[in-house]
């Protein structure tokens, strides 16, 4: 992970694969174009959405957004 | 940045929609929305028959599951005796707009002091696809498979403006989920209309314009182009009636 200098919040997107139904809705709407569909599939049989470079996330949350199942999260670091 | 995680208002799995379905997307918000107000404990949803029915399983909170069309009839019971329970009738088009279109005008007409979440997605989902009172002029349905032609079923049925025209109703409005604006838009929305029954303001009404990928057979990315060129220019977003900002 990059380091973010003094910011305090770094969030990073958290995907839960076991919630995917391949709608492709995030990859589609991601602004930096960084989600790709995953090569394997889930238990479900879909195809899943992978950050192919967390670098260049800019934690906007749209994939979050767009997520119908909401299997897309963004906590943020240092919760809990 | 809890608009970003996953409300425990919905179960840990995934919905009985269809992929990319935006019924699934609605759910989701209206229980964001209820545990972001703190109504987990208090909140009812009274569900209806057709995809939304899907909920029974999927849906974490209190909920009651009445015949079909019968929503508003049921939450204005359940209102009258529980006045301080937070409750909202979620319908589908086929449901709110075909088979239960007196009990919504009645309930809007009465002024309950409850809220409509009325999921629009032109068709009847659950049943495999029939014509219903908001599919579009040339949509084609198992029933109608040249296309809905007005000479013989009439023209699409707009809500919104419906209810607007009533005395009673004090929000009224409609969005779009096929964009990340119209989602976020939607969700302001619908905690609007929570906020107003919260505060005892009356009736609110929140049209939610979804897809359905199975039944308008296009893929779920196909769909959200479909309602930007077909659906969103008939069925035009924006809030209807606010009464509590035309007394401002």
């Amino acid at each position: 992970m990059r380091s973010m200098g003094e910011r305090k919040l770094i969030v990073l997107v958290e995907i839960n694969k076991r919630l995917c139904k391949d709608c492709g809705y995030c990859m589609h709407f991601c602004p930096k174009k960084i989600l790709a569909e995953s090569k394997e599939r889930n238990s479900r049989g879909y195809f899943y959405p992978e950050l192919t470079d967390p670098d260049a996330c800019i934690s906007c949350g749209i994939c979050a957004t767009v997520c119908p199942e909401g299997a897309i999260e963004l906590p943020p670091k240092g919760e809990d | 940045m809890a608009e970003y995680m996953r409300s425990h208002m919905i179960a840990d799995a995934q919905s009985g929609y269809c992929p990319g379905c935006l019924h699934a997307l609605a759910t989701r918000l209206v229980s964001d929305v209820i545990e972001e107000l703190g109504q987990a404990d208090n909140s009812l949803n009274v569900i209806s028959v057709g995809c939304s029915a899907l909920n029974i399983l999927y849906w974490n909170g209190d909920f009651l599951s009445v015949a079909h069309g019968r929503a508003p009839a049921a939450a204005t019971g359940v209102k009258r005796t529980n006045p301080e329970r937070l409750v909202f009738a979620y319908q589908g088009d086929g449901d709110l707009a075909a088979i239960g279109l007196a009990e919504i005008m009645s309930a809007a007409n009465r002024g309950e002091n409850f809220t409509v979440i009325f999921a629009n997605n032109q068709t009847y989902g659950m049943t495999g696809g029939q014509m219903a009172p908001t599919t579009l002029l040339g949509q084609k349905t198992t029933t109608t498979v040249y296309g809905r032609d007005a000479e013989t079923t009439g023209y699409p049925m707009k809500m919104c403006e419906l209810i607007s025209t009533l005395e009673a109703p004090v929000f009224v409005a409609r969005y779009a989920l096929n964009s990340p604006k119209g989602i976020r838009d939607a969700r302001a929305g619908i905690k609007k209309a929570f906020e107003y029954q919260l505060a005892g303001k009356g009736f609110t009404f929140v049209e939610l314009l979804t897809n359905c990928p199975t039944n308008w057979k296009l893929s779920p990315l196909q769909t959200l182009e479909y309602m930007n060129t077909n659906t969103i220019p008939y069925f035009k977003p924006g809030v209807y009636k606010d009464k509590e900002a035309e007394n401002v």
